[in-house]
């Protein structure tokens, strides 16, 4: 078979932090080559120094056999190298073949009469569903990935990198995402697919190379390996990769949620007649593509996001019109993780006590903070949740991710809340930092705590939680039980209970 | 009102250029705030090489590169250096209007040749400007104003109808979607930023040269911010902004045709302005033609 690209010893770092250590990658013409790893082993940036977003700081690339120095993504193109990035790299105002055809064309008018034909033509090669005319604002999440899988066609690509592709989808996109790589593969292409998630690995892959902490461990035929095996190079040490679902004793209903309305600032409704109970010792899930009203949902809880209708009680006692202060006093916690983890829940250049401080100085007497009994609770927390700092006056912000996780939910864990509200917990987590978050999750729940756990990945709600609550549109779709719901019901409920294939 | 039209567009004419060179600045994502600044240089050189020379032409050309040269300022700032636009920007209206007053103080009073004001007397061009109302508005003017028309038209195309207009706008909407797209970013930065201070500068030679014609100290009062605002009422398409400008320049002399209402000179000086903030206060937008989203925000490539 021909080797379209190879890479060979690269190393890569970005002031004192190195990304890449030694990594060796080989990318064979009609595979689908699954590059796995734990957040911050080094798979994007390993994948933007191939599509020419990155220099490597030594180390060598070879296309066709032939050694390369990929200076900017124009010349990656060039090379027949393209990249499809987690954000997409679209133009929201244009249309799809706008889209497709800017910085493609050297012709001095535009020709979208001639060339639409042409992109259609290509559209239909590997079964890619997209209507160009349409602008990318008014499309959805899968829609936007087509065109930007068919605009890296058009440029003639043979070499693809997806930088996780599926992370915001849903299971029938996944599906039909999956379809079209195959048609690409067989096509002749080489395909290379970002991931941390095994089961797709399994399902796509025809080799998969793993990272871990930017060096290259192994590449394996990934028909002749298994998810442990996978888990095991990819974290360094054997793990357990159940997630455990305790038996609880269900008690009283703590939260009830009944016909909760929201709209936002342009006057559409974002939450439409949602209600659910939940009962002390109960984790319910919440699942739903991104943007479905999970966001709002949480914030409305928290008092932050107004609400224009229903009626939230708590214990019977309605926290409609609440300042968050008096909902935080009720008992009420919430741990939302944003995007940028730091950005709501801690403050990335304080350390642990301030951080900490945050949240409890109110309770405090006096003119003046007392930090030093603090220490100790801090101290405490390092201990019982394993954070990783050197101690506990080190800014937050330079922690890895799932230390800062620790960090926040040891917070409000600290504060003994009746009701947990996580959102995204895990997310950008590595399986094991993972693992230590549902542990805990577990805990609080075996204590009796009522948790809304808001997730992404389907696999992880399905094995965490009692119930999973389906949002789409801002509507619940449904609630089905965690023990015996069935994946494809969920996903069809994800995508507004309408059937694709 | 024939009169009052034909003289609508002679002030419209330089908010017309101004306009246009913004819009253009704009869509590859960067606001200047320099218009009043540019407009100044180029009135000041303009109307100086005129005088010097005796050359409409060469007047003319120097504009065009004080303009460009206001603008080659701002661009090595905010495409090179990435400093923030809106400083920058202010900057260079600052400095434009110090560095026209100084260079301006020996040519206060001083008369155009009579060559240079030949060459710019109405023509009226046959059979078109025989058409009743508008005949004699657009088509009795000198060619200053022909040559106008002539950029507003192709300015549209160049932005709508061709892969480099495309590549433009694309730039200034999302310069990374546009980078891996292979549209050289600098490049189109550079050439766009500095057609925009070019058209800036004829706007404001056009004041000195044509309309006025002779130098006064800050001789653009305000028209560069009007353009900018006119930038957003005509929704970054150049040709709306001719009936914007001409909009624009009608409200500005609408104070001589109503001296015999015995209205205050100083509330009638106020009327563009006044309509200005109302039309930024009440428009609306919607997302086809909003402003392009990566405005006045810096590009990094290698940003993690």
């Amino acid at each position: 078979m021909t080797i379209l690209a190879e890479m060979r010893n690269i190393k890569k770092s970005f002031g004192d932090v190195i990304a890449n250590r030694d990594v060796s990658f080989e990318l064979r013409a009609g595979e689908i080559h699954a590059l796995l790893g734990e957040n911050g082993a080094g798979k994007s940036t390993l994948m933007n120094m191939l599509s020419g977003i990155y220099q490597p700081d030594s180390g060598s690339i070879l296309i066709h056999e032939k050694p390369v120095t990929i200076r900017s993504p124009k010349e990656a193109i060039k090379l027949g190298i393209g990249m499809i990035h987690q954000h997409y790299k679209l133009v929201e105002k244009f249309t799809a073949l706008e889209n497709i055809l800017m910085g493609q064309e050297s012709s001095f008018f535009l020709r979208k009469k001639e060339l639409i034909q042409k992109v259609e033509k290509l559209a239909r090669n590997y079964h890619i569903a997209a209507d160009l005319n349409k602008s990318i604002y008014t499309m959805s999440i899968g829609e936007k990935q087509s065109v930007d899988i068919l605009k890296v066609l058009y440029q003639g690509a043979k070499i693809l990198i997806m930088d996780e592709p599926t992370a915001v989808l849903t299971p029938q996109e996944i599906q039909s995402l999956f379809q079209v790589m195959r048609n690409m593969a067989a096509e002749g292409c080489g395909i290379v697919i970002i991931t941390h998630k095994l089961n797709e690995v399994m399902e796509i892959s025809d080799r998969v190379t793993v990272l871990q902490k930017g060096s290259t461990v192994k590449t394996l035929i990934t028909a002749e390996t298994n998810q442990k095996e996978l888990t095991d190079l990819m974290v360094g040490k054997a793990t357990d990769l159940q997630i455990e679902r305790p038996k609880t004793q269900l008690g009283k209903v703590v939260l009830k949620v009944e016909h909760l309305e929201a709209i936002n600032k342009d006057k559409a409704k974002v939450l439409k007649d949602i209600s659910f109970e939940l009962r002390e010792g109960e984790v319910l899930g919440v699942a739903g593509v991104a943007g479905s009203g999970q966001k709002e949902l949480c914030e409305a809880l928290a008092g932050l996001y107004p609400v224009s209708g229903g009626q939230i009680t708590f214990h019977g006692e309605s926290l409609i019109g609440k300042s968050p202060a008096e909902i935080i006093n009720a008992g009420m916690t919430m741990s939302f993780v944003p995007e940028d983890r730091l950005g709501m829940g801690l403050v990335g250049s304080m350390d642990m006590i301030d951080n900490y401080l945050l949240k409890a100085h109110h309770k405090q007497k006096g003119l003046f903070l007392k930090r030093k009994p603090l220490e100790k609770v801090c101290e405490n927390m390092i201990k019982a949740l394993d954070i990783q700092t050197p101690d506990v006056h080190y800014p937050i912000s330079k922690l890895s991710g799932g230390n800062i996780q620790k960090v926040l939910i040891g917070r409000e864990i600290e504060t003994e809340p009746q009701v947990l509200i996580t959102a995204y917990a895990v997310r950008g987590l590595d399986v094991g930092s993972a693992h230590t978050i549902y542990e805990l999750i577990n805990e609080q729940k075996q204590k009796g705590v009522a948790i809304l756990f808001i997730g992404e990945d389907l696999d992880v709600i399905m094995e965490l939680c009692d119930r999973i609550m389906v949002l789409y549109d801002g509507e619940v779709k449904g609630i089905v039980n965690g023990e015996t719901a069935v994946k494809e019901e969920i996903g069809l409920l994800m995508g507004g209970g309408k059937l694709y294939a | 009102m024939n009169a009052f039209l034909h003289a609508a567009i002679i002030a419209g004419i330089p908010l017309l250029l101004a306009t246009l060179g913004e819009t253009i600045t704009e869509k590859a994502g960067h606001l200047n705030l320099g218009v009043e600044g540019m407009m100044l240089l180029g009135a000041v050189a303009g109307f100086a090489t005129g005088l010097y020379t005796g050359s409409p032409v060469l007047a003319i050309l120097a504009a065009i590169l004080a303009g460009a040269g206001g603008a080659l300022i701002y661009g090595i700032l905010t495409i090179s250096m990435r400093a923030n636009q809106v400083v920058s920007g202010l900057a260079l209206t600052i400095f434009g209007t110090g560095f026209s007053s100084y260079m301006g103080s020996g040519l206060i009073g001083q008369k155009l040749s009579e060559q240079m004001t030949d060459f710019f007397r109405p023509v009226a061009i046959p059979l078109l400007s025989g058409i009743p109302l508008i005949g004699d508005m657009l088509f009795r003017q000198d060619v200053f104003v022909y040559f106008s028309y002539l950029l507003c038209i192709l300015i549209g195309i160049y932005l709508f109808k061709t892969n480099m207009g495309l590549n433009l706008q694309a730039i200034g909407e999302n310069p990374s979607a546009a980078d891996a797209s292979g549209i050289p970013i600098t490049r189109y930065k550079y050439i766009h930023v500095l057609l925009g201070g070019a058209l800036c500068g004829l706007g404001g030679a056009y004041l000195s040269v044509v309309q006025v014609p002779q130098w006064q100290e800050n001789i653009t009062s305000g028209r560069g911010w009007i353009a900018i605002a006119l930038v957003i009422f005509c929704k970054w398409n150049p040709w709306k902004s001719f009936f914007g400008a001409i909009l624009f320049g009608g409200l500005s002399i609408v104070g001589f045709r109503l001296q015999q209402f015995n209205i205050s000179q100083h509330i009638l000086d106020m009327l563009p302005y006044l309509v200005t903030i109302l039309v930024l206060a009440i428009g609306r937008e919607n997302k086809k033609n909003s402003a392009p989203e990566a405005m006045s925000l810096p590009y990094f490539r290698e940003e993690r």
